[in-house]
């Protein structure tokens, strides 16, 4: 008897029925999970869009919270249907979820029903205290955001102090004995020349580092033009990662990298609304946590039949399960290691689904950028802060006339001209 | 945790580990690991099977024929649990089992 390929396993899976076509029995656990699971294998789940920071590429657009939040209950409801349908663990995010009053408590509720958490957080509430706390539970994991291994890098992109804030509750963990926290880092222009620095940071906090991919999905979509890698960037990421190996975690985001040549550890394929899917802060489910936009909204948990009707009757789950037609990119030579890539970076760089991922490493995603007629989309939602931080945003533009001499006269009060108090002698 | 470090044989009695969860699937299962966070497929409907007959078989070669698995598959069978047992899904059953 040769080989039978019986079992494959996965140290931390990624972050990976109604069905039109039949299900073909036996091949590759690829091909089976392209044709959808009876539930997810994991999934995010954003607890509120409310958010202490504005990080210039918030995937959700997070800031502010929603009126319609779920409540407690509500919250307990989904963890009680998670729990039935064997969903053995969810990474929780946000917004910041610990700002959250009840975060500790349905932190506790899902533990207590057999469903592991992973949570996300900038740090703002894990005190020494909280850390202590984290570390007597078997069963959560603790990952803290840094997008740099300095804090002007980081701070450019997620807000003066908030690099400050991220190595205090590292420091935090470190001293109450959590074993293995997880730094995940958004890979950038910026930061990518920092992963040795960054992998030295985990091991000095005895924490593991994860790497996920910049998509331009939320606020992303404003910044991705100039903060994405570029070409050569990926290459040098990629060399990274196959010599990292398992010791660095991606969350199976890379996989549009394996068109340089070999595949990366984890799962190769997409797998939203197939293995993976997102529930968002007012119960919305999404096909996965990088496309929060109505295109890809497949109903609410709020519904008759909850969550677990969404993920194994909507039609939209059903079209992803089905298979995709690939255009192009099936003729390339790559296209059975990087599956075309990423569909919601696609979508929201207004690429064709059918075609390359905008950061094609065979190049052919930048001519598909170059396509005169390209519209990028926006989020269908925005939760923003209206108010912006120093320091982000667009460059204020700058005119030249100087500030107003301390001897102009006040403008008046009720002056309707747009014009009103300008001088454009600049006495 | 410690893993014992040993090979699955026949003739042993093996059984699932009390951290492991089991979710079948139309392609076979998933297993997962509550305390190592492991996540393992296993890829055939009969090795499902016969993971979950370990704990009512006297050995493993019962598990294997309980499951209708054929002779001249039991030697990949086998190599299947050892990699299982590597992972800490499954441990020998040593009549008092300690959860960990």
């Amino acid at each position: 008897m040769t080989a039978l390929d019986l079992v494959t396993s996965s140290a931390v899976p990624s972050t990976l029925s109604a069905l039109r076509a039949p299900r073909p029995a036996g091949g590759s656990l690829v091909q089976q999970f392209e044709y959808g699971l009876d539930a997810p294998i994991c999934l995010t789940w954003e607890l509120t869009y409310a958010c202490n920071l504005s990080c210039v590429h918030c995937l959700s657009s997070s800031g502010r919270r929603d009126p319609r939040e779920l409540s407690t209950a509500q919250c307990e409801s989904v963890i009680d249907e998670l729990q039935a349908m064997q969903v053995f663990y969810v990474n929780i995010g946000g917004g910041e979820p610990t700002v959250r009053p009840d975060f500790w408590h349905l932190l506790d509720y899902a533990v207590d029903h057999q469903v592991g958490v992973k949570f996300s957080t900038n740090g703002v509430r894990i005190t020494p205290d909280r850390a202590r706390f984290l570390a007597s539970s078997n069963y959560v994991d603790v990952q803290v955001s840094l997008d740099g291994a300095t804090a002007e890098v980081n701070d450019h992109v997620r807000g003066v102090g908030s690099y400050a804030m991220a190595r205090t509750a590292l420091t935090n963990l470190a001293e109450a004995g959590f074993k293995d926290a997880k730094i995940s880092v958004v890979v950038t222009r910026h930061n990518v020349g920092q992963l040795d620095d960054f992998k030295k940071l985990a091991d000095d906090h005895g924490a593991t580092l994860r790497l996920t991919r910049l998509r331009p999905s939320g606020r992303g979509a404003d910044v991705w033009d100039e903060l994405h890698p570029t070409q050569s960037q990926q290459r040098d990421l990629y060399n990274w990662l196959l010599n990292a190996g398992e010791r660095v975690l991606t969350g199976d985001s890379f996989f549009h990298l394996a068109g340089f040549g070999e595949s990366l550890p984890g799962l190769n394929l997409c797998g939203a609304g197939r293995v993976v899917c997102l529930i968002d802060p007012v119960g919305d489910v999404y096909a996965c946590p990088f496309a929060i936009h109505e295109e890809f909204l497949a109903g609410n948990v709020l519904e008759s039949g909850g969550f677990a009707t969404v993920w194994r009757t909507s039609e939209l789950f059903a079209d992803l399960r089905s298979p995709q037609t690939s255009g192009a990119c099936t003729r390339c030579q790559f296209f059975d290691s990087c599956r075309g890539g990423c569909m919601a970076a696609k979508f929201f760089t207004g690429l064709p689904l059918d075609g390359p991922d905008p950061e094609c490493v065979q190049g052919y995603g930048e001519s598909a950028l170059a396509d005169p007629d390209r519209e990028a989309r926006s989020s269908s939602q925005d939760h923003s802060h209206r108010t912006t931080r120093a320091g982000v945003g667009p460059v204020p533009v700058e005119i030249g006339f100087g500030i107003p001499a301390p001897s102009a006269p006040p403008v008046h009060a009720c002056a309707e001209n747009p014009l009103a108090g300008f001088d454009p002698l600049g006495r | 945790m410690a893993v014992p470090d040993v090979a699955v044989s026949l003739d042993e009695p093996w059984h699932l580990s009390p951290s492991v969860a089991i979710r079948p699937e139309s392609f076979g299962a998933l297993a997962y690991h509550f305390g190592n966070r492991r996540l393992t497929f296993l890829k055939r409907p009969e090795l499902l099977a016969v993971v979950q007959g370990l704990d009512e078989a006297a050995d493993v070669r019962t598990a294997l024929a309980n499951a209708g698995v054929p002779s001249d598959e039991w030697t990949a069978y086998v190599a299947a649990l050892d990699s299982l047992a590597s992972a800490d899904m499954i441990r020998p059953r040593t009549g008092q089992d300690s959860a960990p």
